[in-house]
């Protein structure tokens, strides 16, 4: 069932984006003793999951609006893994096989400190999820085990790091997701953003490269008032 | 209007409600249970609010916050009336929700309270299950808990909203197998849904078909296998949900073969 998109696609169109707290090892070393304390009261168990509603979905070259009132956006490199087949309760030997490929992802947000509440203000603006267009399958990735991240801004690389610091590999939170919940074609898993995001202002371009999958550059631009972002794909 | 999506002899089709009984776009009227129900449209974003009303807050043993509570569901969560809901057998307390879901018609981008039932299509019932055994703190409630299949029931009709006269003064109530077991009104929203709107619509963009589940009055119970759930509000719908097992999904039976 590999291949069920074409290695290369003009455009994606979503059924739903799920995103990953916590899967990076330096993300929940940053946050130290405090997963012992209130308000978690202990580590994360389940992979922590949030939505990025389709407001949030822009393609590559998309307007990034920074809403009034804020400073800055933290763009979140990211590898998506796109579903081509249903999958429920798959095991982590099976997982890949109901992978349809892979994309770039920008999964931006505001900075926030608490991870207590759903936290829709900081993550669901919209334009926050420049969905690169290139779907590279399966089979064609390579060792996603391996995959290196980039963020530029402004040309400059100022974030970096490697799919080798995720907490679940791509196989294991398949299967930890799809134990309680079915993911069908056209649903994207990010797998995922490591510590130390950094800052972007109004006027700067974000570029997002992963080498062997793709690029996508997204500018940042303020919020005019107007009504939202429109997907650029 | 009442507005409905069903599947009736080898076909899916919309379908009003005339006189108390369905009536498909090409005029065949069949029984209620001769159709498969589906959730009435086919909704975008998925809004939920939590704790939002005062005494099922009091219930749980929270205190009121500033800003409502807001998580996002999937597409998979969701079925329509008469739906089967899997209750994992290591449960210990899974309850229904009773809401008002408010399905927005019109783009909706700062929009002001007192312009918000402008943007509002119409609405429907929604039982919107917690399986509590899978709460964790972060991002809290959790997909885990909250986003499992077919465990946020839609349904039956999506009422035009020029059929609601007030949305905001209208009874809730849960039956499992017949007894009543949940009782509230919309009156008691903390945030009610001019508020819901104007607060979303104020840091993102709100489309057609997104629709917001409003948040559930007190009297949640655990919910077993072989129960019945028919939650209603008033004016809206009855919607009907089945409590399954495991062994329905197949679940256990990979662990013996």
């Amino acid at each position: 069932m590999r291949g069920i998109l074409a290695e290369s696609c003009d455009s994606v169109a979503p059924r739903a984006v799920y995103g990953v707290l916590l899967n990076f090892r330096d993300e929940l070393a940053a946050l130290g003793n405090a997963v012992d304390q209130k308000p978690y009261n202990q580590p994360p168990r389940g992979p922590v999951l949030y939505v990025k509603p389709a407001n949030t979905w822009i393609g590559d070259a998309g307007r990034i609006p920074l809403p009034a009132g804020e400073s800055v956006v933290e763009p979140g490199a990211t590898l998506g893994i796109v579903f081509g087949r249903t999958a429920t309760r798959v095991s982590e030997r099976e997982a890949t096989e109901y992978v349809a490929g892979y994309c770039v992802i920008n999964d931006v947000r505001l900075p926030h400190t608490s991870f207590y509440r759903p936290a829709l203000r900081q993550l669901c603006r919209d334009g926050f999820c420049a969905i690169g267009a290139r779907v590279v399958a399966h089979d064609q990735a390579g060792d996603v085990a391996a995959l290196t991240l980039r963020t530029y801004i402004n040309g400059a690389l100022q974030h970096e790091s490697n799919t080798a610091g995720l907490v679940r590999s791509v196989p294991r939170l398949i299967a930890d997701i799809t134990e309680f919940m079915t993911l069908s074609p056209g649903d994207i898993l990010m797998l995922g953003v490591a510590a130390g995001r950094p800052a972007a202002r109004a006027g700067d371009r974000i570029r997002i490269e992963v080498p062997g999958i793709g690029a996508i550059e997204n500018p940042v631009v303020a919020a005019d008032g107007a009504a939202g972002n429109r997907r650029a794909s | 209007m009442k507005h409905a999506r069903v599947a009736y002899a080898g076909a899916v089709h919309n379908a009003v409600e005339v006189a108390g009984r369905l009536q498909l776009t090409d005029g065949r009227t069949p029984a209620e249970h001769e159709v498969v129900w589906l959730p009435p449209f086919v909704p975008r974003t998925i809004f939920a609010v939590g704790l939002n009303y005062a005494d099922h807050v009091k219930e749980l043993a929270f205190s009121k916050q500033e800003e409502p509570l807001i998580f996002l569901k999937g597409p998979n969560a969701i079925a329509g009336h008469r739906a089967q809901s899997r209750r994992p057998a290591e449960a210990t307390f899974m309850h229904y929700e009773c809401e008002l879901a408010v399905v927005i018609g019109k783009t909706a981008r700062d929009v002001a309270r007192t312009h918000a039932y402008e943007h509002v299509a119409g609405y429907t019932v929604a039982n919107d299950y917690a399986v509590r055994d899978y709460l964790e703190n972060y991002y809290r409630p959790n997909l885990r808990a909250k986003n499992r299949d077919a465990l946020t029931l839609l349904g039956p009709w999506l009422v035009d909203a020029a059929d609601i006269a007030d949305p905001m003064n209208l009874s809730l109530s849960t039956r499992v197998n017949g007894k009543l077991t949940q009782e509230g009104t919309t009156k008691n929203m903390i945030f009610d849904v001019p508020f819901l709107i104007e607060y979303l619509s104020a840091f993102m963009t709100l489309s057609p078909g997104d629709v917001i589940l409003t948040g559930t009055p007190e009297g949640v119970i655990n919910v077993n296998v072989g129960d019945a759930v028919v939650t209603e509000v008033e004016g809206v719908g009855k919607l009907t949900n089945f409590i399954v097992a495991d062994a329905a999904f197949g679940i256990g039976r990979e662990a013996s073969l």
